[in-house]
């Protein structure tokens, strides 16, 4: 669409909207649209001016905002919203499924309600809606699902025994929710965890158990949300630098582990970097390599990598 | 300028949608007081015609048709305004409630974008929505791949597509020519399922490998989905749907959590010493070099039993993996010789290779390592 079109776009919508909350703050409305004050007040300005054939003062639509609260009147021919359009239907379809997706949910039944009646609202153009699909890991897992949703709803403490791959554990902790989160597929519950007195964040099918406690959840008001845009792991400049060179039967390292940089060697080794806290788990993916990984940085990891390799033959050879 | 063309859009819009019967370009010239401004005959021409372009692109209705039923007589536009129309329909607080959560779902500009305008278009009921059960829930959909937005616009108009794709392990990319049928995320990475034309079959294709611009190979609106598609087993079939076997692997205690977690079962290993203390689970699992790999990753803390073909993968790996760390100018068969088996460097070197097509009972089991002692 062309800036104009665009613009349309939002009139056609921003009319019924307005039509439907005489006095709705500017502000409030500016939101909804996602622009500016500045920017709803241009759009009724040019409102304003349209209207039926011959353009005399009644043919034209009302605007009135001077209050800071906006009325518009007049606009018979456009009171109806334009139907929805194909990628629209579509995104708010494939929104709804991917909630459905998510164990553990008590709106089922609100959410197949706006499924059925959103299908039917937007006709053809909900048809490739079923050609997206998102997959939401936690087959399964509904129950612990549901104590979290429950914790977060009754604002109560959890207690939950978590297994961390990355060091070959299962911890028993307390944890204060804070929101649920589905990341690139997976649920996560983000957490005041006690144990570490930080935010943490705890993946749905790592977690083994979890007991809603009588206890009402205190999570500290510098407890800080985390930013998902960059996917769940985000490595902070702190960390270690690791670099390693893969092998073809590597190279998916690159594309499923966030690099610092990627670069093409000769013989079709890949040699990236990573940032990591903790390199216990660059040492199991090491070992998961089967040699098509090397470490190339620091020296002291590489060593650790093969003494570990080394130990776990030697478990398989020693008397 | 661009708002004096919203202008005249929108009072093209509204002009069509008043009225009942069709008008006559000459008629709209007169009713829209941005055309009536036109300097000449043919520069209303130009531009009427692109605004009746546009404006169906937009997805607005404009209908053509004739003013009286006889031929040859003038034709007109109208819009109709059931078809321009969102028909009516009504949502509850709680289902406002999931159709902005829905709304929320994704990180990807565009069809974020395109979200929260079906949403607002929703919300003309006046409906508001409650949220009160929803909150704290936060689903989130990204699409960081360049090519999700074309072939999301491609799938939305049913247009074919190419683009340069390059297959795993492969090193340079093919021109694949493609009738996109679906997109699935998949843990959070995104598949395209479609036709493949040159290879006249179904493919599933890796969107993180798809290596330059997505672009429309064909017309709109002419891509078939066959009934009965189902895109999710599609992309599933990458994966093995059934079990291969049952492995007896030795696990020492405290240690192994995610195996633990997928038993079939778990007893005490009976002989171990009292400061080796194992336990003994049979795993089931799918892919043996993907289970080896698994494995391998607990070093010393797991040990296979059996199948004797997955206790050699996991051998043959740890050795590659000391082969590959072994300091520079150390040969690959240097290491601590007497508690770890001699590497052979031919394995080693091999460990770039193909090993996922050995053969089950190849020469690869022939070397069957040596025995396990840990009890």
């Amino acid at each position: 669409m062309t800036g104009a079109t665009a613009r349309l776009s939002r009139l056609l919508a921003l009319v019924p909207y307005l039509l439907a909350r005489q006095g709705v703050p500017i502000g409030e409305a500016a939101r909804e649209f996602g622009i500016s004050e500045r920017q709803l007040v241009r759009d009724l300005e040019l409102l304003f001016v349209c209207g039926l054939p011959g353009h005399l003062p009644d043919d034209l639509i009302e605007a009135d905002w001077e209050s800071g609260h906006v009325y518009v009147s007049n606009a018979d021919a456009i009171a109806r919203p334009l139907r929805l359009g194909v990628d629209e239907a579509v995104a708010l379809l494939v929104g709804l499924r991917t909630l459905a997706e998510l164990p553990g949910l008590h709106d089922r039944d609100a959410l197949e309600r706006a499924i059925a009646k959103l299908e039917r609202a937007a006709g053809d153009a909900a048809a490739p809606g079923g050609q997206v699909a998102v997959e939401v890991d936690g087959h399964g897992r509904g129950a612990i699902l549901a104590l979290w949703h429950q914790a977060l709803a009754l604002g109560r403490r959890l207690h939950l025994r978590y297994h961390v791959p990355a060091r070959d554990e299962t911890t028993e902790r307390d944890v204060d929710p804070m929101r649920v989160v589905v990341v690139d597929g997976r649920p996560y519950l983000e957490a005041w965890c006690r144990r570490a007195e930080d935010v943490r964040l705890f993946r749905l099918d790592r977690v083994v158990d979890a007991k809603l406690l009588d206890i009402p959840a205190a999570v500290p008001e510098d407890a800080r949300q985390r930013d998902f845009d960059e996917g769940v792991f985000q490595p902070s400049p702190d960390d270690l630098l690791v670099t390693v060179d893969l092998s073809p039967a590597g190279h998916w390292v690159a594309e499923y582990y966030p690099c610092e940089s990627i670069e093409d060697l000769e013989n079709d080794v890949v040699r990236i970097t990573l940032r990591t806290a903790d390199t216990r788990w660059v040492e199991r993916l090491l070992l998961r390599l089967g040699g098509s990984g090397q470490v190339v940085e620091p020296a002291d990891l590489a060593e650790r990598v093969r003494n570990k390799a080394m130990a776990a033959l030697a478990v398989y050879n020693a008397a | 300028m661009s708002a004096r063309k919203t202008e005249r859009l929108l009072n093209l819009v509204i002009c069509l949608l008043a009225t009942s019967r069709y008008l006559t370009k000459a008629q709209i010239r007169r009713s829209v007081p941005q055309y009536a401004d036109c300097e000449s005959d043919d520069a209303f021409e130009r531009m009427f015609e692109r605004d009746k372009d546009e404006l169906r692109e937009m997805g607005v209705p404009l209908e053509t048709g004739s003013l009286h039923p006889w031929p040859d007589d003038e034709f007109g536009y109208r819009i109709d305004r059931n078809r321009y129309a969102l028909p009516e329909v009504s949502f509850a607080p709680d289902e406002m409630a999931v159709l902005g959560l829905a709304a929320r779902v994704w990180q990807q500009a565009s069809v974020a974008h395109a979200a929260s305008y079906a949403l607002l278009k929703l919300k003309a009921s006046g409906v508001e929505p409650d949220e009160s059960s929803l909150v704290g829930i936060e689903p989130q959909v990204r699409a960081a791949e360049p090519a999700f937005q074309p072939l999301w616009q491609a799938l939305c108009a049913r247009q074919p597509v190419t683009f340069p794709y390059r297959r795993s392990g492969a090193d340079h990319a093919t021109e694949r020519h493609v009738e996109p049928w679906g997109i699935v995320s998949r843990h959070g990475r995104w598949y395209l399922v479609g036709h493949d034309r040159d290879r006249d079959a179904t493919r599933v294709f890796r969107l993180s490998r798809i290596v330059g611009a997505v672009r429309r190979d064909g017309e709109p609106g002419t891509v078939e989905v066959p009934d009965g598609t189902d895109i999710r087993k599609q992309v599933m079939t990458f994966e093995p749907e059934a079990p291969q076997g049952v492995a007896t692997v030795l696990v020492r205690s405290g240690a192994g959590h995610g195996l633990r977690r997928r038993a079939l079962t778990i007893e005490p290993a009976g002989k171990s010493s009292p400061e080796d203390d194992w336990d003994v689970l049979t795993v089931r699992f799918w892919d043996e070099e993907s289970f080896a790999e698994e494995l391998a990753q607990y070093g010393d803390r797991v040990v296979v039993v059996e199948p004797v073909t997955v206790r050699n993968a996991v051998v043959r790996r740890l050795r590659d993996v000391a082969a590959a760390h072994s300091g520079p100018g150390d040969a690959a068969g240097g290491g601590d010789e007497g508690t770890a088996p001699p590497i052979n460097p031919q394995r080693s070197q091999h460990s770039h290779g193909s090993h996922r097509s050995m053969a089950p009972g190849s020469a690869e089991d022939a070397e069957a390592t040596a025995e396990v002692t840990v009890w």
